[in-house]
This record gives structure tokens, sequence and C-alpha cells, in this order.
């Protein structure tokens, strides 16, 4: 396998972006972001990929329209995937690992505000039996939460502490649209909203772009001193079918930790959208109590679709970068109620160099 | 005034699936009153039953009537319900483990508030009157300690018409947005509303495109600054429309053509009229022919077409590189 790592990373997220769901407004200067901190131009990049979905632009071949903000002259090798910028990344892992090129940018944006957001995601479900229904994204995950608490696995107090968490880590990030802490009593004498969570235990409606660049070997030395070199990528799924699931597992999650190496992982940024679904994800990934979950935040105080997986792998990387952490793992998930999930383990070590 | 313009849009279709004979079965039994589960490998009783077996991958074919009544499993209210759930006010979505089944159903259970239901709450199908071979074939669950009502029909046939399995499904699907433009699309469009054609150029390349965009394809480079345009331009290639379609404003034979403005290095999509379909040919010089202004909106038809002028026809030379 080639030495692969991360080593840019660029995010803009806002409650409701005012432009064209095409975000080549949004794009552009994420884009312009990644080169400076690479050093490179558009033609240092061997490959590209965005993650997106016309479902949610309201419009058709809208990821067409993006390429706009990467400029095609000469041609690029672009992709494309209806999925998050974390499945965009690990198409451009494996392009990388294919020996055909070097590097990659991978891009991901959506304008969730644009429509009904919770109901879009309907389209996600079987046809058959559940889109007719039109269940939300709300009601789903309330079902999870429920189904949890009745079992005994947690409580509405363990769920406000994850809220309580996200929403003070959440100060330290200027990305984040929601933020601000209280206290947990004060979390849990807030009004009900689609009982039995509370709005703070759905993440915002967030619209937003974020990009990662990958670099192979020498290419990511140049370009960083501590490049964030993925040491384990995995991603499994479970059956679509709400009917044969126990919503208080996550089995993907338990198959993805296990694919990987998550010893002495420092900081685990988990894409949980509802806060019942970091536990859920703390418990299927083993962490220990001494892993800092979501320091930027997490999905609780800014979830831009398309993006939202993506970025915690980049909050990740950012730490490594920087000396924070030796080793960290991003996680993403895709479909309903925690469905699809994907670890990348990130490692200030190639764990060949004896560095 | 707003950055950007924008208005809502609707984009609807309706879904046309065949369900094949596992889904099939069960969507007859709806349409019957009567709930069809399989039955895995495993042993479980699932509804709707699986296609296909989780662990062999078999194609289900073990079917169980289930009762009609069951038990809440898990729930949640619906606070703020959606357009196309069950019910336009509050109530619950549920799993349902249905009386001879392991596994359970997610559906509405028509509730006045969350005090009314728990989970372990025994409940029953309220059928629909009018029944196809759907999922809302089940109208809702209800607890079971009410007194049963059926659904009232819309229309007074109250049985299935036939009695062949249900072969496919209908699932109408309609997304509203509120669509934005860009703010370079903005421009653009309240230019037409002023009556004026409004380009922009790419500061690297030169390029200038009309409409304007938020980035050059060929550079990835914002543009700036804003052109006015003329109207006037050349027919770069085009085609005579001799098939009627749905929708269609003009009756055939018509012209769609490519009419690249003068100072413009990308064509606008547009109708030719005023000269026979037949002597409509490239290099053919055009200008744009405004409705009457008080029909002006935020939109690109404000020119009803281009008409050809008295000019000789622009030498292939002048747009060849823009074909």
């Amino acid at each position: 396998m080639r030495d692969v790592a991360v080593v840019g990373f660029a995010q803009q997220q806002l409650p409701d972006f005012d432009g064209s769901p095409t975000c080549v407004e949004m794009l552009v200067p994420i884009l312009a972001e990644c080169y400076e901190q690479t050093g490179w131009t558009r033609r240092d990049v061997g490959f590209w990929c965005s993650g997106s979905s016309d479902y949610l632009a309201g419009r058709s071949f809208s990821f067409v329209q993006a390429v706009d903000a990467i400029g095609v002259t000469p041609p690029v090798n672009e992709s494309h995937v209806e999925m998050d910028l974390a499945w965009a990344m690990y198409e451009a892992w494996i392009k990388i690992q294919t020996g055909e090129v070097d590097t990659a940018l991978v891009y991901a944006f959506g304008k969730s505000s644009a429509g009904v957001l919770r109901r879009t995601l309907a389209l996600q479900l079987d046809p058959y039996t559940m889109t007719p229904l039109w269940p939300d994204t709300v009601s789903l995950a309330g079902l999870q939460a429920r189904a949890g608490i009745d079992a005994g696995v947690w409580d509405e107090r363990a769920m406000a502490e994850v809220a309580q968490r996200s929403l003070t880590d959440a100060e330290q990030n200027e990305h984040s649209i929601r933020k601000g802490g209280s206290s947990v009593e004060e979390l849990l004498a807030r009004p009900m909203y689609a009982d039995p969570l509370r709005k703070h235990d759905c993440a915002p409606v967030t619209d937003g772009v974020a990009a990662l660049v990958l670099a192979a070997g020498d290419r990511a030395r140049e370009v960083r001193d501590r490049p964030a070199w993925i040491t384990g990528l995995s991603h499994f799924v479970d059956p679509s079918s709400l009917s044969n699931r126990d919503l208080t597992r996550s089995p993907s999650a338990a198959d993805a930790a296990a694919a990987v190496d998550l010893t002495g992982v420092e900081v685990a940024e988990l894409h949980a959208p509802f806060s019942h679904q970091e536990l859920i994800l703390r418990r299927e990934l083993g962490l220990a109590d001494d892993v800092r979950i979501n320091p930027s935040g997490g999905a609780l105080t800014s979830n831009p679709m398309f993006s939202g997986g993506g970025i915690r792998v980049g909050e990740t990387a950012r730490r490594i970068w920087s000396g924070e952490i030796s080793k960290g793992v991003g996680h993403a998930t895709s479909g309903a109620a925690l469905q699809q999930n994907l670890l990348c383990v990130l490692d200030s070590s190639t764990g060949k160099d004896g560095l | 005034m707003t950055r950007t313009l924008s208005a809502p849009v609707t984009v609807a279709f309706d879904y046309t699936r065949s369900t094949g004979p596992v889904l099939g079965r069960f969507l007859t039994g709806l349409r019957d009153k009567v709930v069809v589960g399989g039955r895995t490998s495993a042993g479980e009783v699932v509804v709707p039953p699986l296609e296909y077996d989780p662990v062999t991958h078999e194609q289900t074919a073990d079917f169980v009537e289930v009762a009609d009544v069951g038990t809440v499993t898990s729930w949640t209210w619906v606070p703020e319900p959606v357009a196309g759930q069950p019910f336009g006010r509050p109530f619950a979505f549920a799993l349902v483990t249905l009386d001879g089944a392991t596994r359970p159903l997610f559906h509405a259970v028509d509730v006045a508030s969350p005090d009314d239901i728990s989970t372990g709450m025994r409940v029953r199908v309220r059928w629909a009157a009018e029944r196809v071979g759907h999922i809302n074939d089940i109208a809702a669950f209800e607890p079971l300690d009410r007194p049963g009502v059926e659904e009232v029909a819309q229309q007074p046939s109250r049985n299935p018409s036939t009695t062949e399995p249900v072969a496919g499904v209908v699932t109408p699907v309609s997304l509203d947005y509120i669509y934005a433009a860009s703010p370079e699309e903005s421009t653009f469009y309240r230019g037409l509303d002023e009556g004026r054609i409004l380009g922009q150029r790419c500061p690297s390349c030169h390029k200038v495109y009309v409409p304007p965009r938020s980035a050059c394809p060929t550079d990835g480079t914002p543009t700036e600054g804003e052109i006015e345009l003329s109207g006037a331009g050349t027919i770069t290639t085009f085609c005579i429309v001799n098939v009627p379609f749905l929708g269609q404003k003009i009756a055939p034979p018509y012209v769609s053509a490519y009419v690249l403005l003068d100072g413009a290095d990308i064509a606008l999509l547009h109708l030719i009229l005023g000269v026979p379909a037949d002597e409509v040919r490239m290099g053919m010089r055009v200008k744009a022919v405004w409705k009457p202004r008080e029909e002006w909106a935020y939109s690109l038809e404000n020119i009803d077409h281009f008409a050809p002028t008295d000019e000789p026809d622009a030498d292939y030379d002048t747009y060849k590189r823009h074909l």
C-alpha cells in the first residue's frame, strides 16, 4: 500500500446560504484556501472527486455546474459520488493506491436549506414501504433514541451531556452554527420537540462546503512537516430495512472499527447528527474514556449535508498537523439512523518509518 | 434589495415501480386487509417481508399471515408533520410488532398527544377505505382500547376491483424548494427586468460569459465587472424543431439557435422567428426582439425571440472558435 496523507482542509458553513445551490460561489474560496495551504495550483491536483446530490439542490446536474469552481482547461481527471465528502475521499484514496495519481482534491457541497431537509432524506429509504410514508430524519432518530432509552442503554441525561459538551466545544469553532453551552440541567429543562428528542439533540440544518487534499509519500512531506497519514480506512453498511435492525446498535460501525487499529487514538471526531448516535458510536468503536470526542463541537453544532462527515476527517487531520495529537480517527455516517459508517484513522507516523 | 433573486420551485414525479414476488405478496395482502410477513432462515418473522434472506441470500418464499393487532416497540412524536406524511397534524411514528411477527413494522399511530402513546401499548391497523396494494392501505395504527373506525371512503366503491396479485406501485414524489440564483445570475436577471443584457468577463482568460457565472469554467476564476451587450448577434448553429412535445408553446416547425451576442464568448440558446425555418443559416445576423415592457419579468423570456437583420452574414472566421 502507498502511504497517503491528508494535507489540506477547508470548510465553510452557514445556517442559510442565500446563493445558488450549485455552491460554486462557496467552493471557489475554499479551493483557493487549499491551494494556499499546499502551495499548489489546480494543475498539481491529479484527481478530483466531489460529493453532492441533486435532490438537495432541487436541480439537475448541480455537480456538473460545480466543476466550474475547478476550471477544466486543460481537462481534469474528475469523478463524483452521491455521498458525503468522506466517501469522495475514499474514492480518491483508492485512485492514489492504483498508482495512477499522487495527489487528489476532494470537495463536497450542499444547500440543505433549499428544501425541507428532513423530508428530502426520506427518498433514501425503501421506496415501496417507507418513502410513501415520508419518514423524516428526525422521526427515525427519535425511534432510535427511544429504543435505547427503553432498553436502558442510555438515558436523556446522557444525551444532554453529549449536547452540553458539544455546544461548549463549539464556542472555539468559528464554523459551528450552533454554540453556547449552559448546563445539563438547563438542557433537560428545555421542552421536548420530537419526543424523546429536544432540539439540541438534533443537528441544525446547515448549508456548506468542504474540501480535503490528499497526497502520497514525498508529495505529502513537501506540503506538511507532520502530514496526517491515513493508516486505516474502512467502511461497512447495515441493512436498509429498519425492521431487521437493532436500532440501539450499529454493527457496521463495529465492523469498521474491527478493520482498523484504534489503539492510542487521542481524538475521535464522530459524525453523529443526533446526540444518542454519539453514544452508539462510542460503544461500537470501543473508545477508551480518555479519548477526546468531537473537540470541534461535532455534527450536533453544524452538519452540512455531504460535507459533515468529511469535516470530521479534516478536523482530526488539523490536530495532527499542529502537533496537538499524534493519532486520531475521523468518522462519517450516511443513510438512515447510522446505517453506513466509515472510519479514517490518521497518524503522524506512517507506521513504517520508525518516526 | 436582496443579494440574490429566488423563487419557489417544485420538482415532482410519479415513480412507477414493479414489485416483484415478495413485496407484491405483501402489498396484495394489504389490499385484501391481510398483513403478510416473511420468515427468515434464522426464524424471524419480518414485516414487511425481506426480499432476500439476510444470511442465506435466498429469495424469501416462506410467507406468514400475521395479525393486524400488535405492540408498540418504539415511537416518536412528530410535532411538525411534513407534506405527504399520514397526517397533516401532529401524530406519532412507531415501530409496531404485530402478533405473529418477531420484527416491527414502521408506520403512523393516530393519537392526539405524546401522552396518549407509550412503548408496550397495544394497537391495531386502521385500514384505508380505498385499498390498491400500497403501504398507505394501512391508514394508520390506532390504540386497541379505542372503538375501531374504518377510514371513510372518498369514493363509493369499497371493494378491490380485482383479485389479481399486485405487480406495481405508483408513488408520487413532490419536492418543494426555494431556488436561489447566484449573485451573478441575479445581476443577469435584474438586467433583463430593465431591458438590458449583462455579462461578465473572466479576469484570467478574458472570455465574456452571458449569463455570467460564479466562476469561469476554463479557469475556475470568478467572473468580474459588468458588460452590457447590445442584443445583436450571430447564429452559430441551430436546429429546426419538427417534433411536437408536451408543453410546447409554438407550433412546429420552428428554429432554436445558438446566438453569439456581439462581444460575448458563449452563445445563448433562443428562438428564431421572422424568417422561414428553411432560410435560417449559420452566420445569419440577428437581433433581440423584446416583449412589450409591461410583460417584463426576471426572465430571459423578456426577449420574445431573435429576428434577422438586414446585415450580410458574418464571416465564418468571426465565430468559428465558438462552435
